[in-house]
């Protein structure tokens, strides 16, 4: 039964593919599976907007959107359609072929990106064998939008988010591909669906999820950090700092085109977060075996929903970065962490029990406990000791503590 | 799900459907302001927005040289991470001996950051 609806949706599709002739196969399931994709995370992107909206409107002591239907929920219907009625204005002194390319070049690649995050078991819209090359590759494809965006509207304010953008996406790209290859290392594999499966065993009660390792938890936090100055969001959103620079590189944007560049950045948060749960969090496996009755999409979909909550929960807690802090974090303490969490997982495989084989739950429970203690230790080290040592060096003859607060009486 | 056809006939076909997801609304829009609501072009209205002042100068300013020293590093680091990558993949597989290797490669591209750290080039100003 369990079976059943875990494969309820693969089932489905099959029968619906079969139904229709050979020659018909190939398109019929492209096609389906695009469908699927496209209203599930189109769907989710309407849900986050209301999330967002009212988690930000909970912290900071007021109430949200609450009019548009029950508890605001149809919200983002109303925002559609405002969207879609509103004047769609462009500057005079704008490039207007690029204004317009600007938001289409930011959609197309979010959701190409999204194809190869698997939600389930054998739910992935394609498993290439180079998964996590490919997701870089077109992710890498939201900067020239960002830019494309700020120049060819010809403001200052989009231009400076522009420059702010580019220099920001570039600094955090090579950490957050350095702290994706750790798991590359360990698994031997750029394939995601690989990755999920090594981590879908179970060592005794816990899963073998990468992020339960010292490597593991190092280059999860790291890519996620990079992640969200990826994705341009706070306490990193200095390219559409709203009190600094007025939205960046979308100040010209208005009516449908705005959303556009609303919705590519949801997308783009989704499939970062689905690429975080993919390599450190067991993407669509059960956090405890006697969990695992559970369909795999139920857990994908909840850890990307957690996920979205650390994220807005960061945004309405954080404050924004100034420039020179935020490239000195990515060069100088970013990119070294990296670097190390790599000589770290390298360290976890060389003292496992059998060097040479990707180590198997099996194998982890016969290994003797010394070793293992000798391992986390010296792993733990090798990420520790730089933490410190670079939190020491960076902060060296600076005035920082804890921040006080004044409140007025 | 992948097809016999491998792929990409997939991805082509989700580039289009992103695409049509995106064009869709935007024609609807055009639609829209065709009908209901014309545009009323004016010189005040499609200015571009500073605040309601008027704009002085060019906004296409030169980039600063700094951002090329940055993007020259990233270059050479993103390149590396690219080598890295079949590394990574293969790395199960190797010997102690090909992984030394492998962390003399990873040292002189980190001597690279160091020199490029130590010259002050990674000081934002």
């Amino acid at each position: 039964m369990a079976e059943t609806l875990d494969q309820l949706f693969v089932l489905a599709k099959h029968a619906l593919v079969d139904s229709t002739p050979a020659a018909w196969r190939p398109w019929v399931s492209s096609i389906l599976s695009i469908a699927a994709m496209i209203m599930a995370f189109a769907t989710l992107f309407a849900l986050t907007t209301i999330l967002e909206r009212k988690g930000l409107g909970r912290i900071q002591n007021r109430l949200g959107p609450n009019r548009v239907g029950p508890f605001g929920l149809l919200q983002p219907l109303a925002d559609g359609v405002k969207s879609l009625t509103k004047e769609d204005l462009v500057p005079r002194s704008a490039d207007r072929v690029l204004h317009f390319l600007a938001p289409l070049v930011l959609v197309i690649p979010v959701f190409l990106a999204l194809a190869v995050v698997p939600v389930g078991r054998n739910m992935v819209a394609v498993d290439l064998d180079a998964g996590i090359l490919f997701f870089f590759a077109v992710g890498a494809a939201t900067e020239l939008s960002v830019f494309m965006a700020g120049w060819s509207s010809r403001n200052k304010y989009s231009v400076l988010g522009a420059m702010r953008a580019v220099s920001q996406m570039i600094s955090y790209e090579i950490p957050l591909i350095l702290s994706a290859l750790p798991v590359v290392m360990i698994t031997g594999s750029l394939s995601t669906v690989q990755i999920v499966e090594r981590q879908a065993v179970f060592t005794g009660l816990l899963p073998s999820w990468n992020v339960l390792t010292p490597w593991g938890l190092a280059a999860f936090l790291l890519f996620l950090i990079a992640g969200t100055a990826e994705a341009n969001r706070c306490p990193f959103d200095l390219p559409e700092g709203e009190s600094e620079i007025i939205a960046g590189y979308y100040t010209e944007y208005s009516g449908f085109k705005f959303a556009l560049f609303f919705l590519g950045e949801y997308i783009g948060l989704f499939a970062m977060s689905g690429l975080a749960i993919t390599l450190f969090l067991g993407g669509w496996s059960a956090p405890l075996a006697a969990l695992a009755f559970i369909p795999g999409y139920v857990w994908f979909f909840g850890k990307l929903l957690a996920l979205i909550f650390l994220f807005i929960w960061v945004r309405g807690t954080l404050p924004r970065l100034r420039m020179d802090q935020l490239m000195n974090f990515a060069w100088k303490f970013m990119l070294p962490m990296s670097l190390m969490t790599i000589l770290s997982a390298g360290a976890w495989h060389l003292m496992s029990p059998t060097p040479g084989v990707p180590l198997s739950s099996a194998e982890a429970v016969t290994h003797s406990a010394g070793g293992t203690i000798a391992r986390w230790l010296v792993c733990g080290f090798l990420v520790a000791a730089p933490y410190i040592l670079l939190g020491r060096y960076l902060t060296e003859g600076r005035n920082v503590g804890p921040r006080t607060y004044r409140y007025a009486d | 799900m992948t097809s016999e056809q491998g792929p990409y006939l997939f991805l082509t076909l989700l580039g289009v459907a992103a695409l049509l997801f995106a064009l869709t609304p935007l024609a609807l829009a055009w639609l829209w302001a065709r009908v209901f609501s014309p545009a009323k072009p004016g010189l005040d209205k499609n200015s571009i927005y500073e605040c309601g002042l008027e704009s002085k100068g060019d906004a296409w300013v030169p980039f600063r040289s700094e951002y090329y020293l940055y993007a020259i590093i990233f270059l050479v680091l993103d390149v590396e991470t690219l080598f890295l990558m079949p590394f990574a993949v293969s790395f199960s597989g190797l010997s102690t001996g090909a992984v030394l290797a492998m962390l003399v490669f990873l040292l002189l591209l980190v001597e690279g950051l160091v020199w490029a750290w130590g010259k002050g080039v990674l000081n934002w100003k």
